[in-house]
C-alpha cells in the first residue's frame, strides 16, 4: 500500500516556498503527494493532459461526478472533457475546496479593498509560472481550480464561507495520476482571509514511481 | 400556466418586466444551443417555457475573449453558492458581466458543470441525426463546444458554467441533491448585462437530471434596452464586493 511509500524512495521531493509558483510533471501510474508542511496552507492547483494541454482539470465535472462538493480520498479528478486524470488515494486532512478558485489581484481589490491589488496572489503565479516555462498555455488555459487544505463550508441554504482551515502540520493528499499530467501549483500567499491562518508557509511535494 | 399553489406563493414576485420595445425575441427549441453578443446596457429575459427547463451558459467578454465568467469569484465575491436576483456574475478579472435584476425561480446552479454525449447516451440510448432529424438528442458539452468554434474559442476555454433555472442542493456532508421542481413553466429571470459580452447557451439537459425521457424545454429570450446598472441598485448594493466591482467594470467604459 501507499502507506509504505518511504520519503527516500521518491524520485522527487521539493520543498516550495511561500507564495511560489510550481509547475511540474507526474507520469501515468506514478504517486503525488503534497504535503502541508506547517498546516493550514492553501495549495491551489491545476493538472493539465501533457500530451493534450486542451484537455484540464474541471472542478464542475470532479464535483458532479463524485456526487459531492468536497474533495477526498476515492474522489477522482475529472477533465473538462469528462476523463479521470488522477485519484485521490490517501487524505490526512479530510476536505479540500474546488470552488473557491485562485485569488488575483482584481479580485483583491473586489473582496478587500482597491488598495490591495498590489498584493502577490495566486493567478499571478500561475501566469508568471506560463510565461517562464513556455509549456504553450496561458491565461485562458487557467479554469477553476483545487485549493488543497482549504475549507470552503456551504450550507444547506446554499450559503459560502471561507472558514478556519481544518489541517495540520504534516497532514498530507496523495493522488495516483491515471495519465500523464502537468501540475500547476501556487502556494497561496494570501494574506487577507483565514484559507493560510493568514501565515502562508512552505509545502513539500513528492513523486513515487508507478507501483 | 397553472393556477397558483401554495408553493407557488412562497416564491419572490415577479417584477421589472420588459421595457417595450423590445430590441429583438428569438425562441430556443429544444435542445438547441444559441451565440450571441449582448450589449452593455442590453437586458434579456430567459423564460421557460415548460416545467424544467435548464439552461446552460458561458459568458466572455466580447472586447477580451480571454476575459470570461469565473464561477469562483461570482461566488467568493457574494458569499453564495448559487445565483439569483441581486448577484452579479464576475470575471476573472474583477469585473461585472451582468447581473440578475429579476428572478421568479429562486436559485441557479453554477458548480455541477454540464452535461455530455456519454451521460446523454447513456440514459436515453443512442439517437442520431440519421434517423431522427432535429430531433436528435444534444447535450450540454458539445452544444457549448460547438458554439464556441464560431469564434475561435475550444476545448481550453470549457469553464465553470451556469445552468440557469436547475437547482442542486448540498447538504452538511456535501452531497449534492438535483431539486427537480425548481422551474415551473412560465419562470424567468433577468440579465442586465455590464459588458460587452459574448453569450453562449445550451438548454441540453442539466447533467444531474435524472429525467426517465430525454425532453430538454424550450426556452425564450427578449432583449430590451434597459442602460446599465444605475447608481443606485439592488445588485450593486448587495454588497461592498459589488460596489468595488461595478467600479472595476465602469472604468471599462470611461471616455
Amino acid at each position: 500500500m501507499s502507506n509504505s511509500l518511504a520519503e527516500i524512495d521518491a524520485l522527487q521531493k521539493v520543498t516550495v516556498a511561500a507564495g511560489e509558483p510550481w509547475l511540474g510533471q507526474v507520469a501515468r501510474g506514478q504517486t503525488f503527494r503534497i504535503v502541508d508542511l506547517e498546516g493550514n496552507q492553501a495549495v491551489d492547483t491545476l493538472f493539465y493532459n501533457a500530451h493534450d494541454r486542451e484537455e484540464h482539470y474541471s472542478a464542475c465535472d470532479t464535483i458532479r461526478g463524485s456526487g459531492n462538493l468536497y474533495l477526498t480520498s476515492g474522489v477522482r479528478l475529472l477533465s473538462n472533457l469528462g476523463v479521470a486524470m488522477l485519484t485521490i488515494t490517501e487524505d490526512t486532512c479530510g476536505r479540500h475546496d474546488t470552488l473557491g478558485g485562485a485569488c488575483s489581484a482584481e479580485s483583491n481589490t473586489v473582496r478587500y479593498a482597491l488598495e490591495k491589488r498590489h498584493m502577490h496572489s495566486c493567478r499571478d503565479n500561475f501566469l508568471m509560472a506560463l510565461a517562464q516555462h513556455e509549456v504553450g498555455l496561458e491565461k485562458r488555459d487557467l479554469p477553476s481550480n483545487i485549493n488543497f487544505f482549504m475549507n470552503v463550508p456551504v450550507s444547506p441554504e446554499g450559503g459560502l464561507s471561507f472558514a478556519d482551515g481544518i489541517s495540520a502540520a504534516g497532514r498530507y493528499v496523495q493522488l495516483r495520476a491515471e495519465m500523464d499530467v502537468l501540475v500547476l501549483i501556487s502556494n497561496c500567499p494570501q494574506l487577507n482571509n483565514p484559507c493560510n491562518a493568514y501565515n502562508p508557509t512552505p509545502i513539500q511535494l513528492l513523486i513515487w514511481a508507478a507501483g | 400556466m397553472s393556477s397558483p399553489t401554495l408553493a407557488d406563493a412562497q416564491r419572490p414576485a415577479p417584477d421589472a418586466v420588459p421595457t417595450p420595445p423590445l430590441l429583438w425575441l428569438e425562441s430556443l427549441n429544444r435542445g438547441e444551443h444559441w451565440s450571441g453578443i449582448v450589449r452593455r446596457g442590453v437586458s434579456l429575459r430567459l423564460t421557460a417555457l415548460e416545467a424544467g427547463a435548464n439552461v446552460s451558459a458561458l459568458l466572455y467578454n466580447f472586447e477580451l475573449l480571454s476575459e470570461r465568467y469565473c464561477m469562483a469569484d461570482t461566488l467568493k465575491a457574494q458569499h453564495t453558492a448559487f445565483l439569483t436576483k441581486g448577484c452579479a456574475c464576475y470575471s476573472d478579472l474583477g469585473r461585472i458581466m451582468c447581473s440578475i435584476t429579476a428572478d421568479s425561480c429562486g436559485w441557479h446552479d453554477t458548480f455541477s458543470g454540464l452535461s455530455d454525449a456519454s451521460m446523454i447516451a447513456g440514459r436515453y440510448g443512442r439517437s442520431r441525426f440519421q434517423e431522427e432529424r432535429n430531433s436528435a438528442h444534444k447535450n450540454g458539452r458539445d452544444s457549448i463546444l460547438n458554439e464556441l468554434g464560431k469564434y475561435g474559442l475550444g476545448k481550453r476555454d470549457l469553464t465553470a458554467n451556469i445552468n440557469f433555472f436547475s437547482r442542486v442542493s448540498v447538504n452538511a456532508e456535501g452531497a449534492l441533491t438535483f431539486e427537480p421542481h425548481n422551474c415551473r413553466a412560465g419562470d424567468f429571470v433577468d440579465l442586465r448585462f455590464e459588458m460587452h459580452t459574448l453569450l453562449v447557451l445550451a438548454t441540453a439537459p442539466h447533467p444531474l437530471d435524472p429525467a426517465p425521457r430525454y425532453e430538454p424545454h424550450p426556452v425564450r429570450l427578449e432583449a430590451w434596452y434597459s442602460g446599465p446598472a444605475p447608481a443606485h441598485d439592488a445588485c450593486r448594493n448587495r454588497c461592498s464586493e459589488n460596489g468595488r466591482g461595478f467600479r472595476n467594470t465602469e472604468m471599462m467604459f470611461l471616455p
